[in-house]
């Protein structure tokens, strides 16, 4: 217990935590700003503002067809005279191409209104890039609060103190877990109360409902799970190389190998859906829920609608796969600690 | 009284990038007696760090038994960790932190009072600069926090590993004040160093290590007498005599070495002798006293890392012990 207070401590003592975590809420607050300033409050003159522009412009849109109108149905008629292929397209009747001007639904007033923050859809769209934020900022912490304990003969140190070496490490990752946890929390906390501000004063909150929440709780946890995961990798691999570079040449060879480089082997051997090689899709797929995608090499058939197969990667399976990496990963770095020389 | 440190036949080899192995220690014995100040000497890369690691559970050994306070370790050193408190190599620490920090986690950690925290930076000569960020300190503050932090639990056995590495001469005799205090106090000290005439003033008994094999060991003063040679210095009234002499004692049977203003006699029977065979010729002695030895002419003696001018010596390249039959092969 005395350990897990003293490494707790270290890790809301570290610079590298501090500056990380100012530069987080300082980015999660940009995001904030830019919704609050992009969008407004939707009131009874904006809705009328909104009517009359539609009004208007379907009004100039149908005078500037029915000018054109009459050299269409010549065009028409003259097509079903020399009748053939060019024909096609045209109606039987060519009074008919009348019909084929704006409509009024076309230009419905709510196309008009101005952007406003609906707090039920845009809160959860705005769940991939905080859990992205987050998730960054924990692989970050993580390898540095490891990797300098390593680089700086720290953990050499604790050990003449504590030498039982898996204690150790497992007591660090604890804590981190813990520190992570609260940040997660807090920062979420703060970041729901900021757009349920900015939707109260320039947009709306009407839409929500008690399944919307406990819809969002869950996105929440998934978030945290995330955010989690990825302390433990940059942790984890931090520790395996006792170094934080370790943890960075990690994340920047998972982009550039994982991402990039699966992304152009498997385009180029073509195989079917080819998204799905990528570990993103996963990490979206477990905020998401789902993440659907789509072969369309099959062709679409001549008449009908064009259905391409799916593939669906499901919250589940991401699941499946974090738990792995994270058992892999954590049973490494022990093995490691345990086992080889401290020098 | 059981040895506070017992190490026996220890040996340690550690692998090469090529696959190759490199023979760290190789049979290696120590005893170390409560109490004591016991010096833990050899070249580089003779072994010593390898050794400390080893007792500390930082490496693991290959063979060989270790004992501290009479427990096995590593198997016991959770056990016996918290009556230890060691340096070893340079001291590290994590720059950002200051002192203070630094010892109240380790505190925090150990199950230590913070009030140690006080103590120990007073004792070290730390307390005014406690709160300014270690990456800021010299060398030999640095020092002196990694002894903090060693002392910070009260340990019944203290392993310092050059402690004196970027000290001040001031600092140096402080912290030889500080060992002799502590030894005094009851505190048993493992004290491996370079500066060999600081060991030899502070240590009661020592080892010296060669190529991962023990040397030598016992109490400092026996050390000495083992390798004193029993040769004389003389002078005489007048310099100018001094080739004269020499002659005459040569003519009598000893082994005279001319120096700029002395003779150097080789091992004669009795001092007394030189005196009377001189006298005998009218030759007056003004200054008749035995070489003494010291810990540094006796280490480089026996790990045989005597400079030899124009020929530069590598790492590896000192005295192995052959420990089957019990003598010493030069490498």
């Amino acid at each position: 217990m005395n350990l897990a207070r003293a490494e707790l401590r270290r890790l809301v003592k570290r610079r590298v935590t501090r500056w990380l975590l100012l530069l987080v809420v300082a980015v999660l607050g940009l995001l904030v700003v830019s919704e609050w300033s992009s969008s407004e409050k939707l009131d009874e003159a904006a809705l009328r503002s909104a009517q009359v522009q539609a009004q208007r412009d379907y009004e100039q849109a149908r005078r500037d067809y029915d000018l054109f109108l009459p050299e269409q149905i010549a065009e028409c008629e003259r097509a079903q005279r020399a009748g053939g292929p060019g024909a096609e397209g045209w109606p039987a009747d060519c009074q008919e191409v009348a019909a084929w001007g704006p409509r009024p639904e076309d230009f419905r007033a709510e196309f008009y209104l101005p952007r406003t923050f609906e707090f039920r859809w845009r809160f959860e769209e705005m769940a991939t890039p905080f859990a992205w934020l987050l998730a960054m900022f924990a692989f970050f912490v993580a390898a540095s609060y490891v990797g300098a304990e390593w680089r700086s003969g720290g953990m050499a140190n604790l050990l003449l103190w504590r030498p039982r070496r898996a204690g150790v490490l497992g007591t660090k990752l604890a804590a981190l877990m813990v520190g992570l946890t609260a940040a997660v929390v807090g920062l979420s906390a703060l970041w729901t109360a900021a757009l349920w501000w900015v939707a109260v004063n320039r947009g709306i909150t009407s839409t929500m409902t008690p399944d919307a929440w406990r819809s969002f709780g869950l996105t929440g946890l998934r978030v945290l799970a995330l955010v989690l995961v990825a302390g433990v990798v940059g942790f984890a691999v931090a520790s395996l190389g006792r170094h934080t570079a370790a943890a960075l040449g990690t994340a920047i060879a998972a982009f550039v190998v994982g991402v990039g480089g699966v992304s152009a082997l498997v385009h180029s051997v073509g195989v079917r859906f080819p998204d799905r090689w990528l570990w993103p899709m996963y990490m979206q797929a477990w905020l998401e829920r789902s993440v659907e995608l789509f072969d369309f090499r099959a062709g679409c058939p001549a008449s009908g609608p064009c259905e391409p197969e799916t593939y669906v990667i499901t919250w589940q399976m991401a699941g499946l796969g974090m738990a792995g990496l994270v058992v892999l990963l954590v049973g490494a770095a022990m093995w490691h600690m345990r086992s080889r020389d401290v020098t | 009284m059981d040895a506070v440190v017992e190490i026996r036949g220890l040996r340690k080899a550690y692998r090469t990038w090529r696959g190759g192995r490199r023979q760290a220690l190789d049979g290696f014995d120590m005893e170390v007696a409560p109490g004591q100040v016991h010096g833990f000497l050899g070249p580089n890369g003779s072994g010593k760090t390898t050794t400390l690691r080893a007792l500390l559970g930082l490496v693991a050994a290959n063979a060989g038994r270790m004992r501290l306070f009479g427990r096995e370790v590593p198997a016991a050193l959770p056990e016996v960790a918290g009556q230890v408190g060691a340096i070893v190599e340079s001291p590290q620490f994590f720059g950002n932190f200051s002192a203070r920090e630094t010892l109240t986690l380790l505190a925090t950690a150990g199950g230590v009072a913070r009030t140690r925290v006080d103590e120990v930076l007073e004792l070290v000569g730390l307390r005014e600069r406690a709160r300014e960020r270690v990456k800021s300190y010299s060398l030999g503050m640095k020092q002196r926090l990694a002894v903090a932090s060693a002392l910070l639990k009260r340990p019944r056995l203290l392993i310092l590993d050059e402690p004196a590495n970027g000290l001040d001469p001031a600092g140096i005799r402080e912290m030889r004040d500080l060992m002799r205090g502590l030894a005094a106090q009851g505190t048993t000290v493992l004290l491996s160093s370079h500066i060999l005439s600081e060991v030899q003033q502070i240590c009661d008994t020592v080892t010296i290590i060669s190529l991962g094999r023990r040397v030598v060991t016992g109490p400092v003063a026996e050390v000495l007498a083992a390798h004193a040679t029993g040769d004389v210095l003389v002078r005489l009234e007048s310099p100018a005599d001094h080739d004269t002499a020499a002659r005459v004692l040569r003519e009598a049977g000893a082994t005279v070495t001319v120096r700029d203003d002395h003779l150097l006699v080789h091992r004669p029977e009795r001092a007394a002798w030189v005196t009377r065979t001189l006298a005998r010729r009218d030759l007056y002695v003004a200054e008749l006293s035995p070489v003494g030895v010291d810990l540094e002419s006796v280490f480089l003696e026996l790990t045989g890392t005597t400079p030899v001018a124009g020929r530069p010596r590598q790492v590896d390249e000192s005295v192995a012990v052959d420990t089957t039959a019990g003598t010493e092969v030069a490498r």
